[in-house]
């Protein structure tokens, strides 16, 4: 994070750009089990375009147990996407990197408006990605006082916007912000 | 990183489809975010079968043919080529094609026969300097099929998502190495046509040594970890062969000479960033008995003009390339200008270096230049590909350039990294990944991937070293990813099974959210999200480094955004608005950190209800409506007591829940305060908009529902934020027996002068009828003609019931003798004489 993507209120504050800290206040507050949503607004200098707005809703989940391991993180990501999506909803898992899972991997769902065949919004892959995730690093569990032998777990990151747009066809995220009531209403569910 | 399939191909013994490595590399390695088709310009053409050829008549080499598009109906097609042969496919431009050489065909006529678009040799569509004639096709498509579609032509570009954990990838070596791995198959460098040349291996130093004629200093082992070079004498600088200059087309690097090719070449395909020095214009006047060449700091007041033209100030944090007397190079960034290989140049140096990232990084910021190589070096470039790279790039250029090696080449190598074993125990990779892999299985995969892994004996655990090139490979985890990866995410299982509950509870400012998202929009309202930023003023908190003008201060009401956004859909015509939204507000703090609030506001403006047959024309929203919807939000957030008390109305009162500052003149004219023991913690206001005049007036609401304390930053085991307070109890209904005694009802018609509001006149009636009084409505309000100037008259209607027995006339009269004494005495208010 730098000036070109951070808002600064000046000495020393900025407006925060995800929401990750509440998952390590958990791990140190809470002893596992721990399952937890932490959805909060974030700022980054994003200028409004039709895929970026500078404010936006991110949600995270955290799950740490013992005998958590990376079928649990597929079974229940996929069982997301199937219940918002539809049950037939097909997905994949790709290898991807963040600093605090491991292994890393990135979901994707069938393109919404293609149907996976390819078209231009998926640009001709046929998946559209809708969150990053992995199984929490080791060292993250320690730093909170878990001991990371016995426990393990998993964590995800996504933007409520992003699965919006997909579930409804949006072309463009700035329908969401701009609160347009006959929009509202065709998506009031 | 952009990646070149043919390129890659030429790593494999069977070559793969641009989609098949795209499936392969997504899944397993790194996403391909695109693939792009290089010859893109080919689309228009088709596959074209030519069904009659004859001779032009008046032509001794004009054939004239019937060909077969796919359209249904044969097209009459001149052709001068001496090979067209009824039967057969080639490619077809129709009429209205552009050609790769910028010739648009169109139908005309050649010698008196009509031709309605061309059939293509090679060199017409830039696929080949085949002359013989048109381009026979051994396919067996069906006319009309795209060029492109049936036959693997030009190159497709891929272009590669590499994730900064792995700089390895960042070259056609490390991608085909993957490749290999995850599709079970060998690999090997491309054929570039070089074998048979011989390059010395070169001799090892610690901090100096001579590579003939030259000598090179590596003044700071932490500028670069490793300095190789290597000179080249009697080279004929010219043009590129084109499989040379295809190869960079494909990833975005132009051709500039043989030379500087394939240092160019070798950088994309093993990684590593190459740079030749014209020797000649190295240290021309030497201070020693030979040339010098020395890694160190720039110093300053030194400038350089690099390859770009571009004259540089250089500074003491950059890293640059020097000879006796001058910096000549920006190390690992850019080469420069007086030491470019051209035309002229015969004596070259060629530099294979292992350039440290951080000081790379400062270079290159220091400069605000990046390069191709300076992005490696940043990211890690591989110290050991270094001598690989150095022979490689030395016979590449004799090949294309000629010229020999006089010397053996330097390689500046101080230390050799030793990398400690890795011990991946096979069952934590089974707890990690819910699956249980064969320790043989553990061992293939990680072997496919260039680590050496020892089964130990039982299979417990498995000893591994990892390559050189993979220096994110450091813990156990990191091996536990590669296995999950190489086995195949989608390979694993995805079979749920229970959670155990958590021992956090929920947070109790979004539980209080959920509920009344589900009561506001059970009543017809619709959820908002706008962003916070408004153009606000001083009272607001600004952003340093705000987007916009318009949008460089944080709200100070949910309210205010709201408003916004029902004048933008005032300017789309709609003017029926009833929004709601939960978020944050913002206030002046202590110090720069704001004091962020939560809450929860509406807007609601137009008609009451849609128009309907039994209602056509429906009545507006106003104050009432309003009132009612904060009474619910109060009541669903929680606040079982809260009051509404009648603001004193005066414009621009709207107070900021927070601070009791003003929010915004124009904004609120508060009618109620909503008021939970004694604290207001929220208002139901009239919002002024910006309107156009058919738009009915609008109705806000705002209230408090928490605040983010803004304490200094939690130490760790403590929690930052609010701790969930336990649920308020909630008080249980209780039952009282049902009436069985009738009641009793009257009306009073009441003058109240103005200044009186309903809600005291409530309380006096209350007061004065005891526990009598069941039911008290005030059921019209009416003021004009009959009544007295500054006065209102409102009907009450009080409903009387004793529990036990029938009231009598003369009690109730008694009643309401005393309600009308009170009222009298305490508002002066009295019963209205028709």
């Amino acid at each position: 994070m730098d000036m070109h993507d951070t808002l600064y209120l000046g000495e020393g504050a900025l407006l925060r750009t995800h929401t990750s800290p509440v998952q390590m206040r958990t791990l140190q507050k809470y002893p596992p089990p721990i399952r937890i949503l932490a959805p909060g607004t974030v700022f980054r200098r994003d200028p409004f375009d039709a895929s970026h707005a500078p404010a936006f809703v991110q949600i995270e989940g955290l799950a740490v147990d013992e005998g958590i391991s990376f079928v649990d993180l597929k079974a229940t990501l996929t069982l997301f996407a199937r219940r918002f999506f539809g049950s037939t909803t097909r997905t994949r898992f790709r290898p991807s990197y963040f600093p605090f899972t491991e292994p890393s991997a990135e979901m994707d769902v069938e393109c919404r408006l293609c149907g996976g065949v390819g078209c231009s919004a998926c640009k001709g892959t046929g998946w559209m990605e809708i969150m990053g995730s992995g199984m929490v690093h080791p060292s993250v569990l320690e730093s909170a006082g878990i001991d990371s032998e016995r426990y393990t777990g998993w964590a995800f990151g996504m933007g409520p916007a992003r699965i919006a747009m997909l579930r409804y066809g949006l072309p463009d995220i700035r329908l969401l912000y701009d609160s347009d009531v006959r929009f509202l209403e065709q998506v009031a569910e | 990183m952009n990646a070149s399939v043919s390129w890659l191909n030429a790593f494999a013994d069977t070559p793969k489809t641009a989609a098949e490595l795209r499936d392969l590399l997504t899944a397993h390695t790194a996403t391909v975010e695109e693939m792009i088709a290089l010859r893109d310009d080919l689309a228009p053409i088709v596959i074209a079968k030519v069904v009659e050829e004859a001779p032009h008549p008046d032509s001794d080499h004009l054939h004239i043919t019937k060909v077969d598009m796919g359209t249904g109906e044969l097209l009459d097609v001149v052709c001068g080529a001496p090979n067209v042969t009824a039967g057969k496919f080639y490619p077809f431009a129709p009429t209205g094609t552009t050609l790769p050489g910028g010739l648009t065909i169109q139908k005309r006529k050649i010698r008196g026969h009509t031709s309605n678009g061309m059939l293509c040799s090679a060199r017409e569509l830039g696929l080949g300097e085949d002359q013989d004639g048109i381009m026979e096709l051994d396919v067996d498509v069906a006319p009309g099929t795209p060029l492109l579609s049936a036959m693997p032509i030009g190159d497709t570009k891929l272009v590669v998502d590499v994730l900064p954990n792995r700089p390895d990838l960042l070259s056609h070596l490390g991608l085909a190495r993957e490749i290999a791995a995850v599709s079970t198959s060998e690999m090997h460098l491309p054929d570039i046509g070089v074998s048979g040349i011989e390059i010395p291996e070169a001799k090892r130093f610690r901090r100096a040594g001579n590579a003939g004629g030259i000598v090179l200093h590596l003044e700071d082992a932490r500028l670069a970890s490793r300095y190789m070079g290597i000179v080249i004498r009697g080279v004929t600088v010219g043009a590129s062969p084109q499989w040379l200059v295809d190869r960079l087309a494909a990833v975005g690097s132009r051709s500039i000479n043989n030379v500087v090719d394939a240092t160019n070449y070798i950088l994309h395909e093993l990684g590593q960033p190459v740079h030749a020095f014209d020797l000649t214009s190295v240290d021309p006047e030497p201070k020693m008995p030979e040339k010098t060449i020395v890694v160190r700091s720039a110093k300053d007041g030194e400038t350089l003009v690099t390859l770009d033209g571009v004259t540089r100030k250089l500074t003491p944090e950059m890293t640059v390339i020097a000879d006796s007397v001058r910096p000549i190079a920006l190390a690992g960034v850019m080469g420069g200008q007086e030491t470019e290989v051209g035309v002229g140049t015969k004596d070259i140096f060629v530099e294979v270096a292992t350039f440290e990232p951080v000081h790379t990084r400062r270079t290159r910021r220091a400069a605000g230049l990046s390069t191709d190589a300076s992005y490696r070096f940043e990211r890690g470039v591989d110290v050991a590909v270094a001598p690989r790279a150095l022979s490689r790039v030395a016979a590449l250029i004799i090949s294309l350039a000629g010229g020999e090696v006089p010397h053996e080449p330097v390689d500046l190598y101080a230390r050799e990294e030793r990398r400690a074993p890795i011990v991946l125990r096979t069952s934590r990779v089974a707890k990690v990944l819910g699956v249980t892999l064969e320790p043989t299985r553990i061992a293939t995969l990680l072997h496919s991937i260039g680590c050496s892994a020892d089964v130990e004996a039982g299979g417990a655990a498995i000893h591994v070293l990892a390559p050189t090139w993979r220096r994110d490979l450091v813990a156990e985890v990191d091996l536990i990813e590669e296995v999950a990866r190489l086995h195949g995410y989608d390979a694993l299982p995805d079979t749920i099974q229970p959670y155990r509950p958590g021992t956090s509870s929920d947070a109790p400012l979004w539980t209080e959210a959920a509920k009344l998202r589900d009561a506001l929009s059970g009543a017809g309202l619709l959820e908002a999200r706008p962003t916070p930023f408004v153009a606000g003023g001083d009272e607001h908190v600004r952003v340093l480094n705000p987007l916009a003008e318009n949008e460089a201060h944080l709200r100070r009401s949910v309210l205010e955004t709201l408003a916004r956004r029902a004048e933008y859909n005032l300017t789309h015509m709609q003017g029926n608005v009833r929004l709601y939204e939960i978020g944050s507000a913002f206030e002046k703090g202590v110090d720069a950190l704001p004091d962020e609030s939560v809450r929860v506001a509406l807007l609601v403006m137009g008609d009451r209800e849609p128009a309907h047959f039994t209602n056509a024309k429906p009545a507006q929203i106003d104050a009432w409506d309003a009132k009612g919807l904060a009474e619910l939000v109060a009541r669903t957030a929680g606040y079982a007591n809260a009051e509404l008390v009648a603001g004193d109305g005066t414009a621009g009162a709207g107070p900021s829940l927070r601070s009791g500052r003003q929010v915004d003149p124009s904004l609120a004219h508060v009618l109620w305060n909503v008021v939970v023991d004694g604290e207001t913690i929220g208002h139901v206001s009239r919002v002024e908009l910006d309107a156009p005049v058919w738009a009915s007036p609008a109705f806000g609401v705002e209230l408090m529902l928490g605040r983010m304390p803004n304490g200094d930053i939690a130490p760790p085991g403590e929690h930052a934020h609010s701790e969930p307070a336990p649920p308020a109890p909630r008080a249980v209904p209780k039952y009282r027996p049902l009436p069985v005694t009738p009641a009793s009802e009257f009306d009073l018609a009441l003058l109240v002068p103005d200044n009186v509001r309903a809600a005291d006149v409530e309380r006096v009636i209350r007061e004065a009828a005891g526990d009598l009084l069941e039911r008290l409505v005030a059921f019209d309000v009416y003021e004009g003609a009959g009544v007295d100037a500054g006065h209102r008259s409102v009907a009450w209607r009080l409903t009387l019931r004793h529990p036990e027995r029938t009231l009598r006339d003369k009690e109730i009269e008694g009643r309401r003798a005393k309600i009308l004494s009170a009222l009298q005495s305490e508002l002066n208010v009295r019963q209205r004489s028709t």
